[in-house]
């Protein structure tokens, strides 16, 4: 039980990631679709400059870079152009995925250096790894994964303690109260749609550059469209993300062990549940009285001053 | 005035299109011993080339036909070429034609209709269509082509079931669907020829390729006890999740690819030049007459990697042996009594197989833990 809850935890990372990556852009009040596309940024970027440096943190800031710069591209075009959020989300995930089959093709096949796979191995935490149950589920784990742990407790922390955190939700709650009350809209819609890329990029290279050590395209596979549904199911709470995400990662694994099991389970059963849930979630949220469950009052909305 | 010009240039752009075009034609025809190639291949691939596994397969055997048939053949060819969108594929066949190809490979189950539509159409009778894998074939230029794993399925399960002390061996397949089914049901007889008491335990993933995927499922087998494991989906994770456990073997499939060191067994692979190389020579003379080729381990279109030394001697001889046997043509996989799992009757005492008693295996044999609904 506790190594597949273990599994379940290393499946739900790369959610984890591109779930907080989301969830601070939406907070912002822009709607990213674009994960997908910035995953694979991250994933492909990460994976080249662990190649050819074999050097660990080269291949974060690689991965980070990439995924913010993705980001970047979409604050502009939605900010600064205010382009319509959906469309150019969408496009970025399809610039994002034919940019990481382009620039990965010579890699096909390769393998990240053993210097960076050694560095991102497993290893346990003294004491808290030896916890029973807790222990070998949690905290023997690889360093993404703890890094992932201290992200979410962060942007909880920064979401629900700091004036800055509660500046955000200002912006993405209704832009032009917060733009009245003095907050610099466009700086924090800069900044929360950036670093929310570069978690994006984090997301993308673990799967690159822990799971699957071998470049191949498309190493994403749609994981990048379960982060999207998750922020709505965990109701853009990065607490309750954590816990989402090693959810719907377990879902993704449960019909296999099912079946090592013996069990008469399809894994397309349980690959569905994760969009059917999300679904169930809207409908429920639509009905609910509380704002939280909704999202931010504007999200999606594009902003102009002088409309106002 | 303007409109004289207009069309001057017009004309001049047509005629540099099609002077180029001629151009790299000859330029390229040449090239090489100075005799000029008589077959121009054109290859639809539905994969990178240098992807480890089956579209490297399919490049590296029309990379040796090229060698082998020296100067009478130049290849072309385009690759990630979608097999679920008839116009991708029709588009990619045609501008191969339109670069001069006169042979088509499609490389993937998915272009079958939309070769056929070209083969049939009337206006490309001088080109020849090859297609891996379908069905579908016509009486002068459309061909279908595949081959009998189930030979190199049955010699790696017998590799499989040598080094796994407790007889749990993994399969981590793609969708219980006939192709995948007969590797399965094969990999168990073989590993039952070494070990009458193996147990194969199956997942089917759901996805013909998804790294992650594959190699949670490969974890997953690890911790059910399999000691070697084994796949059919695109990428090489399993071998990963091999490596990672330390102590658990893997078996390659499609492509001669190592991604586990020592602990690589060997693999069931497309050693695609066995086709081509004969293919293209019927062609060429003129004797080419489309048929539905199903090649095996006489021809050599199916083949396995050299054997690891960690396969026990004795069990690496009665590999050598039942291959010699395959090649020969006297051993039969399935031949019977093979009963599915479920209890039902694939094959009686006495019986084998042939090849559309194969085609319609829709379980898993006697051995096999596999769930497949």
């Amino acid at each position: 039980m506790a190594t597949f809850l273990a599994s379940c935890v290393v499946a739900g990372i790369p959610l984890l990631f591109a779930t907080i990556g989301e969830l601070l852009t939406e907070k912002a009040g822009n709607l990213n679709l674009g994960v997908e596309g910035m995953m694979l940024m991250g994933a492909a970027l990460g994976f080249i400059t662990a190649y050819n440096t074999s050097n660990p943190g080269l291949t974060l800031l690689a991965a980070v870079l990439a995924g913010a710069g993705g980001a970047l591209i979409y604050a502009i075009v939605t900010v600064t152009l205010r382009a319509n959020n959906v469309v150019t989300g969408l496009t970025l995930t399809i610039f994002g995925t034919g940019f990481s089959k382009f620039i990965g093709q010579p890699y096909l096949g390769s393998s990240v250096p053993a210097e960076v796979s050694a560095f991102f191995a497993r290893r346990a935490i003294p004491v808290l790894g030896d916890i029973p149950f807790i222990g070998p589920i949690f905290f023997r784990q690889d360093l993404f994964t703890y890094f992932a742990y201290i992200v979410c407790i962060l942007s909880a922390v920064y979401l629900y303690k700091t004036q800055m955190g509660l500046n955000l939700k200002a912006v993405g709650e209704n832009t032009a109260a917060a733009d009245a009350s003095g907050i610099n809209i466009t700086l924090y819609k800069y900044i929360h749609i950036i670093v929310g890329g570069a978690l994006c990029g984090l997301g993308g290279a673990y799967l690159s550059i822990v799971r699957i050590p071998i470049w191949q395209e498309d190493v994403v596979n749609g994981r990048g469209w379960i982060a999207v549904a998750l922020v709505i199911f965990v109701a853009w709470n990065p607490i309750k993300a954590f816990f989402g995400s090693i959810l719907f990662g377990g879902l993704s694994i449960l019909g296999m062990k099912l079946q090592v099991l013996g069990l008469d389970f399809s894994q397309y059963l349980f690959d569905m549940i994760p969009y059917v849930a999300t679904i169930i979630i809207v409908v429920f949220a639509t009905h609910k009285k509380s704002r939280e469950a909704q999202g931010p009052g504007d999200l999606g909305n594009n902003y102009f001053r002088e409309e106002r | 005035m303007k409109k004289t010009l207009a069309i001057l240039l017009v004309l001049v752009l047509g005629m540099t299109v099609l002077f180029t075009g001629c151009g790299s034609g000859s330029d390229e025809a040449a090239g090489g011993d100075g005799t000029e190639p008589t077959l121009k291949v054109g290859y639809i691939f539905i994969g990178a080339i240098n992807d480890g596994g089956f579209t490297q397969s399919m490049y590296e055997g029309a990379m040796k036909a090229e060698e082998e048939l020296g100067g009478q053949i130049e290849t072309k060819y385009i690759e990630n070429v979608s097999d679920g969108d008839i116009s991708a594929s029709t588009d990619a066949a045609m501008n191969l034609i339109d670069q001069g190809c006169n042979v088509i490979v499609g490389c993937s189950y998915g272009y079958m209709d939309a070769l056929e539509a070209l083969a049939n159409s009337g206006d490309y009778d001088d080109v020849t269509f090859l297609h891996f894998s379908g069905n579908k074939m016509n009486d002068t230029n459309f061909d279908n082509w595949f081959g009998s794993m189930e030979q190199a399925r049955y010699l790696t399960g017998m590799a499989a079931a040598s080094v796994a002390k407790n007889g749990v061996l993994g399969y981590v397949a793609a969708h219980p669907y006939t192709e995948v089914q007969i590797g399965i049901n094969a990999f168990t007889l073989g590993a039952q020829a070494v070990n009458p008491d193996v147990e194969v335990k199956v997942v089917y993933i759901g996805t013909w390729g998804d790294a992650e995927i594959e190699k949670t499922a490969a974890e997953q087998l690890i911790q059910a006890g399999a000691e070697v494991v084994c796949y059919h989906a695109d990428s090489t994770a399993t071998q990963v999740a091999a490596a990672e456990a330390g102590d658990v073997y893997a078996i390659g499939w499609n492509y001669p690819q190592n991604d586990c060191g020592d602990l690589y067994l060997t693999a069931a692979y497309w050693n695609t030049a066995a086709y081509f190389i004969p293919t293209f020579q019927s062609i060429m003379d003129g004797t080419f007459k489309p048929q539905s080729y199903y090649g095996t381990m006489a021809d050599g279109l199916i083949a396995i990697d050299e054997l690891s030394d960690a396969i026990p001697d004795d069990v690496k001889a009665k590999i050598e042996d039942t291959k010699a046997k395959m090649e020969a043509g006297e051993f039969e996989v399935f031949t019977g009594p093979i009963k599915y799992n479920d209890g039902s009757v694939l094959c009686e005492e006495g019986q084998t197989l042939d090849r559309a008693g194969i085609w319609s295996i829709n379980k898993e044999v006697e051995g096999v833990t596999a769930i497949s609904k």
